[in-house]
């Protein structure tokens, strides 16, 4: 048995914070339905990367959505929002990403959801919360990293702030909000009692500053100072960071100096005998170190540090990654499937429960492809309004 | 906050370092017990781990910032005396999470099959740096390593720089991160089937999984993802997504039509580009753009795009953002007095019926527990009563 399963899930959220988390309750078994408008669904069905379109649809659509259902309605419409309140009553979690005053403005603020269904677990993140200047600003994962200091950290000390590559607020986020969720959840089974689960994109990477931020809290609150080369990490002494070499690329994380320069057989290196050197001479030691390690290859280079038990690698595009056994092994790959025949390959939910890992084939929906079976499967082919019954279709 | 979501809840820490010990410190946040079971020399390797070479007492405040809110009891796991208490604290528990190379823990004899043989309610959280099989299963599961091994140094940077690390533990973070989903699943399916789980997790798995949206792009169209020449922000979106210097500073801006950019910013060169060329010109369409930028400064231009609802946000250090009115209002910070000390650190980030959680208690002292939890939960039988009225569905 799944852990999630016969848990359903109301995703109202859209792009990639909120569906993120959706996408990790699916996998662990949960029926996740997107709510989506009529038409236009969530944005990102047309929020197109690298010109790489799947069905017209944009590839990371299909990645962040595959494993949910979609069920098309218009909230401002009286019936639709009748029958959404009607899956509310039997949903145990509610989840959005609106900006602060959207959901209470369509009527499915907490208050009114909870008065519905006292059970739900209501979930919502928000870029900065539900306060403050800033609470209306759009909660975009770069302008978060701008903001929240976290672009001084990657990168050379003279480079321009750098952000991170991969959308790490929005998934981190996600990560958050799924684990309160749970946790709320687990509360709910022993207590009964639902609850308001609340997470910021803003705290969310905060949270995972927690260590240099306490560090720059309780130190003069000095900034970080990422090193003049190589730079791995701002706080980390030499040799912390990646190494061209003779044909790719070298990374050697924490590692004794002295004992480097013996098996590199890097004279210059001997000379730091001081460990705090490490730390304040770091810029000095790099720039040796990055020469020298120019010279050989990385193979050779790995043959002699593997051994020696040095924590080091081997830098890896996906194109040498995929070839690697020890990436073959792990079965990270999965195709899933669309409703009309489309195979997209993607990765897995990587928490293995039981020795087993979660391999749903089931692609993302089609926008409303799940109407009629929900319509179904809640009863709500009938829902009425001011007392007349009746049953729409929506054009998707 | 009145109720916890986790009350109740025991968890024993075998982690060491980052990735299990940040699990741990999510689930004591949440409301459970955290007792971490450490060796009687040293413990946790992390008590030594310094950055700045700051240190509380005879740990790291980097220790202090990431064990507070749990207890500590010693225990040499291959002193047969020992062991047998673990054991005892298994038999009690709800959660084990280690982060040992795979084969320590059977090894010690608190393999999976063991501790579910003494406690069949037992889950068991175990993160790995490779998985527990392969050819890679007894390298260093250590951050940068796995950065550098995943392909993820490759999103970082502009396309001609090295590939660059994130400058902060994504792969540990991300991985104690994922271990609390699976722990919490777990517990929930507990509830129902009154059985326990082995929960898996390598910080490979970790860090594909965060770069599922690339891989699947990846796989869709062959091709290795690229970092744009200039003010890269995502190998995979269009100008002008990225980080620009303005006079005085530099900003960020997001997804914006190109067009609408040109016209709100009054970039005259932009209009001679189009929207459905945004990905394939980003480079000519960046480089006008960040010439542009440089001409006034960040208020300047923050203020024409805000007027016209575009996405941008000027780029802070931790210096100006916490003098933030809107930083201010998160209270992100909470205080901790360890031995007369007072220690400013983040709070959990999770909100719980519109309540901030703090949580003063600060990280263990070495060995500092192991009286009152041979009282509590060995000698006594407090725990265990609250446990069965709660624990069984």
């Amino acid at each position: 048995m799944k852990p999630l399963q016969d848990i359903i899930v109301l995703d109202f959220s859209q792009f990639l914070s909120g569906p993120s988390a959706g996408l990790r309750l699916a996998d662990m078994g949960a029926q996740v339905i997107k709510i989506e408008r009529p038409g236009i669904g969530d944005i990102c069905r047309q929020l197109y990367v690298s010109n790489v379109m799947i069905e017209g649809e944009s590839t990371i659509f299909h990645a962040i959505n595959r494993n949910k259902q979609s069920y098309a309605a218009d909230l401002k419409n009286k019936e639709d929002l009748e029958k959404v309140k009607k899956l509310i009553a039997k949903a145990d979690v509610l989840m959005h990403n609106f900006r602060p005053g959207v959901m209470e403005r369509i009527g499915l603020d907490y208050e009114t959801v909870k008065a519905i269904n006292p059970q739900i677990v209501y979930a919502e993140v928000s870029g900065y919360g539900n306060e403050g200047p800033w609470k209306d600003l759009p909660g975009q994962d770069l302008l978060l990293q701008a903001v929240s200091g976290l672009t001084w950290l990657s990168s050379n000390r003279s480079d321009s702030p750098t952000p991170m590559g991969v959308a790490v607020v929005d998934i981190l986020a996600g990560t958050h909000i799924a684990q309160g969720i749970l946790a709320a959840l687990y509360q709910r089974a022993i207590t009964n009692e639902g609850s308001l689960v609340q997470v910021s994109m803003l705290e969310s990477i905060l949270d995972f500053q927690f260590e240099v931020l306490t560090c720059f809290y309780n130190d003069g609150r000095e900034l970080p100072v990422r090193s003049e080369v190589n730079n791995g990490h701002a706080y980390l002494s030499a040799p912390y960071g990646i190494y061209k070499t003779a044909d790719g690329y070298l990374a050697l994380a924490m590692g004794n100096i002295l004992n480097l320069a013996e098996l590199l057989q890097c004279n210059p290196l001997k000379n730091f005998t001081n460990t705090a050197e490490w730390f304040v001479k770091r810029d000095e030691i790099k720039t040796i170190l990055a020469d020298h390690l120019l010279t050989q290859t990385t193979d050779k280079w790995l043959a002699i540090l593997e051994p020696a038990d040095i924590w080091c690698a081997r830098v890896m595009d996906y194109d040498t990654l995929v070839q690697e056994n020890g990436y073959q092994m792990l079965n990270m790959e999965l195709k899933v499937k669309t409703s009309n025949g489309l195979s997209i390959t993607t990765t897995r939910c990587p928490i293995r429960v039981d020795g087993e890992i979660f391999a749903s084939n089931v692609g993302a929906p089609l926008l409303g492809e799940h109407n009629s079976l929900i319509d179904e499967q809640f009863g709500l082919q009938e829902v009425t309004v001011n007392g007349r019954a009746k049953s729409r279709k929506h054009k998707v | 906050m009145s109720r916890l979501p986790l009350e109740g809840l025991l968890v024993l820490e075998f982690s060491q370092y980052l990735s299990g010990p940040v699990a741990g410190l999510r689930l004591a946040d949440l409301g459970a017990r955290v007792i971490k079971i450490e060796r009687p020399q040293g413990g946790d390797a992390g008590r030594r781990l310094s950055i700045k070479n700051l240190w509380t007492d005879d740990s790291s405040l980097l220790f202090h910032t990431i064990n507070r809110n749990k207890e500590s009891f010693t225990a040499d796991l291959k002193n047969p005396e020992d062991l047998a208490v673990v054991k005892k604290l298994i038999e009690k528990a709800d959660v084990l999470t280690h982060n040992f190379r795979p084969g320590i823990m059977e090894k010690v004899g608190l393999g999976y099959p063991e501790a579910k043989r003494i406690n069949p309610r037992i889950i068991y959280g175990a993160i790995s740096g490779y998985g527990k099989e392969g050819p890679w299963k007894n390298r260093p599961g250590q951050d940068l390593l796995l950065q550098s091994m995943s392909g993820l140094a490759y999103t970082t940077g502009n396309a001609k720089d090295n590939p660059m690390p994130f400058g902060l533990a994504i792969a540990d973070n991300l991985c104690g991160s994922q271990l609390v989903q699976g722990i919490l699943g777990a517990l929930i399916r507990r509830h129902k089937t009154g059985i326990g789980a082995l929960i898996e997790i390598s910080l490979l798995e970790s860090l594909l999984d965060f770069q599922f949206e690339l891989l699947t792009t990846y796989h869709s169209s062959g091709l290795l993802p690229k970092r744009s020449d200039v003010n890269n922000g995502h190998p995979l979106l269009h100008a002008p997504y990225g980080i620009y210097e303005t006079a005085d500073g530099h900003i960020a801006i997001a997804m914006v039509d190109i067009k609408q950019l040109g016209t709100t910013i009054e970039c005259e060169e932009l209009a001679a580009f189009d929207q459905k060329d945004a990905f394939s010109l980003r480079d000519e369409i960046k480089s006008v753009l960040a010439r542009h930028l440089l001409a006034h400064p960040s208020a300047f231009w923050l203020e024409k795009l805000h007027t016209n609802d575009l996405w941008a946000m000027e780029v802070l250090d931790w210096q100006r953002l916490t003098k933030q009115e809107a930083y201010a209002c998160l209270q992100m910070e909470q205080s901790i007095q360890t031995n007369g000390k007072s220690i400013t650190t983040t709070r959990c980030p999770i909100r719980i019926n519109g309540e901030r959680i703090f949580s003063p208690k600060p990280a263990p002292q070495l060995g500092q527990d192991n009286k009152k939890i041979i009282d509590e939960l060995i000698n006594g039988s407090r725990l265990g009563n609250r446990q069965s009225s709660i624990g069984n569905s």
